[in-house]
């Protein structure tokens, strides 16, 4: 039935024997996998250039408690979307900066440094994207422990 | 200033912050540059230009967006599913079905739920005839942004008939709260499918109309071809996509690549141009009218009959899913994470302006000023919503004064004060 998606799947084991059963094909056109942060950079690089995932929907930032989730989500021309997710410390972790393969990605990475507080290396300078110039520094509002009442505190 | 007294009462002034690093001093020596937005009269909506120029030309565009960033995804973990179904349909006023069939259908992945065959093939109708009026609408302000004001005329006096038919489906002309999380909340009469089908034949014949002063209307054509220019490559580069990419040959399109609702059984074209300007994301979204009103029409004929919705529950198994939709502008993406309860863990959401409002700063490089409007609107940014003239029966007309005394008076009766929040703002009772 998900032909396609266990192709994917079984050449991803494949390539990278440690990702055995890591894999998930939740249903036709989605697969999920989580990798750790030190295997990020050759998974992603075989997922863009030898898997066809040649489009990046977008990057979700997760406040995973100790961690700071990432979730790219690669896309193919034919549908299928593989949603690669590492995880960095969310506080002091760093990751790399994937607009070497999509410019278009350093939106998405300002969105994840102004509202998760993470950080990434190699990243093109460039405005902040979303919150206000005046927004008061260090608060990260989509980090679950984010109080709004800190903003009528004028920052404190 | 002098004292005035003014008839609608305004807050008090704030410092104006300029972004610190926004910058308006010429990097060059004879580079000049000039700030547009967040406020422009050519710009439907804020957002923000410091255009580095050499004489009339374009060198270098810094755009800074986000003024309309509501924290809309933090109030969704702080919602229930069903608050946020109704939340997330108010992220945009013209793309309200968009983000409220995405959300619904990711949240029914993760219940497991099988959605009526008749509610898909409702929401496809609704979507389609959403996609019809923003492209009549867009149609509208490009040619008035190119000083063609008879083409806004005629578009938005014809986009009245999908409004209306709209209205008559929904009751509203935009938020038109279709959607319940396991299928739709309204069905589709005979009689109204019957009027629905009338607009589309009127339509389509306006929209050919248009199509022929595409191809014949040598002052349309002259302005708009070679302006906002993206090569085929910049457009699969920095990830282009919906009308604006399609017009630079990207043949994507969710409906049928990742197929939805009721497009897997539906048969249209995906309708791409090799001009890779702003004539030919005219000539695209002209050609995806036609393909909408001829998906209305089979949608109509092939209406399955079937219940409008299953039950859902009120808490939502945990697990993770990625839904997508083609909205009138390009894909949109929910990622959607639930731990198990009745408030999501995580909402993300990427509407199709963020990524296409990276390809603008490419499309104005090396061009002239006077084409920044246009080639801004040509990629069809999201419009906040549209203002109306507001009757409320019995009452007959009012102004906004009388309006805004009606509302306070109505939230006092459900027993909601706003007279704290209004001396906080520094307006009185």
């Amino acid at each position: 039935m998900n032909g396609k998606e266990e192709e994917i799947k079984r050449k991803l084991e494949q390539k990278f024997p440690a990702l055995a059963g890591a894999v998930r094909v939740q249903r036709a056109r989605r697969l999920w996998l989580e990798v750790p942060l030190d295997q990020f950079a050759g998974v992603f690089d075989y997922a863009v250039k030898e898997a066809g995932f040649t489009i990046l929907g977008t990057i979700s930032g997760v406040d995973d408690g100790a961690d700071l989730g990432l979730l790219y989500h690669l896309d193919r021309p034919d549908g299928v979307v593989l949603n690669l997710k590492t995880r960095t410390a969310k506080d002091g972790g760093v990751m790399q900066s994937v607009t070497p393969y999509f410019p278009a990605a350093a939106i998405y990475e300002r969105e994840i440094i102004d509202l998760l507080g993470g950080r990434f290396t190699g990243l093109p300078e460039g405005l902040s994207y979303p919150l206000p110039d005046d927004w008061p520094k260090g608060q990260c509002p989509l980090r679950k422990d984010w109080d709004p009442s800190v903003l009528e505190r004028g920052g404190k | 200033m002098e004292e005035r007294n003014l008839k609608y009462p305004i807050g008090p002034r704030h410092e104006i912050n300029v972004p610190s690093d926004f910058s308006f001093v010429p990097r060059a020596k004879d580079e000049v540059r000039v700030p547009i937005g967040p406020q422009h009269p050519a710009l439907k909506e804020p957002e923000s230009f410091s255009v580095a120029l050499r004489g009339e030309r374009i060198m270098g565009v810094d755009v800074k967006i986000g003024y309309n960033h509501r924290g809309i995804e933090k109030a969704c973990e702080q919602r229930s599913y069903i608050q946020d179904l109704y939340l997330v349909e108010r992220i945009c006023g013209i793309c309200s079905h968009t983000h409220a069939t995405c959300f619904a259908q990711g949240v029914e992945e993760l219940a497991g739920l099988a959605v009526p065959k008749r509610a898909l093939y409702i929401r496809s109708l609704v979507g389609e005839l959403e996609r019809i009026h923003s492209h009549l609408l867009w149609l509208g302000v490009a040619g008035h942004e190119i000083g063609f004001d008879t083409l806004l005329m005629y578009s938005w006096r014809d986009r009245e008939l999908v409004m209306d038919a709209l209205a008559l489906l929904s009751g509203n002309r935009v938020n038109y709260g279709i959607n319940q999380i396991g299928g739709v909340r309204r069905d589709v009469t005979k009689e109204q499918a019957t009027e629905i089908l009338k607009a589309v034949d009127k339509l389509e014949e306006q929209t050919k109309y248009y199509i022929q002063i595409a191809m014949e209307e040598t002052t349309l054509i002259q302005r708009l071809s070679g302006v906002g220019k993206l090569s085929h490559d910049d457009a699969v580069r920095l990830g282009a996509i919906g009308p604006t990419g399609r017009a630079s040959g990207v043949d994507r399109d969710v409906r049928r690549d990742d197929p939805y609702a009721a497009y897997g059984e539906l048969a249209f074209k995906v309708v791409t141009d090799g001009h890779n300007d702003v004539y030919g994301r005219t000539i695209v979204r002209l050609g995806e009218l036609l393909e909408s009103y001829a998906l209305i029409r089979q949608i109509i004929k092939n209406l399955p009959d079937g219940p409008l919705a299953v039950r859902a529950p009120r808490k939502i198994p945990a697990g993770e899913a990625l839904s997508r939709y083609e909205a009138p502008r390009g894909e949109d993406i929910h990622y959607i994470k639930s731990n198990g309860g009745e408030k999501p863990e995580r909402v993300k959401v990427r509407a199709p302006t963020l990524a296409n409002i990276q390809s603008v700063a490419k499309m104005l490089e090396d061009r002239y000023l006077a084409d920044l409007p246009i080639v801004v609107a040509a990629i069809d940014p999201c419009f906040s919503c549209t203002d109306r003239t507001i009757a409320v029966a019995g009452r007959g007309a009012m102004n906004w004064e009388e309006l805004r005394r009606y509302g306070i008076e109505w939230y006092r009766g459900q027993g909601i004060d706003f007279s704290r929040l209004s001396s906080k703002l520094g307006r009185g009772a």
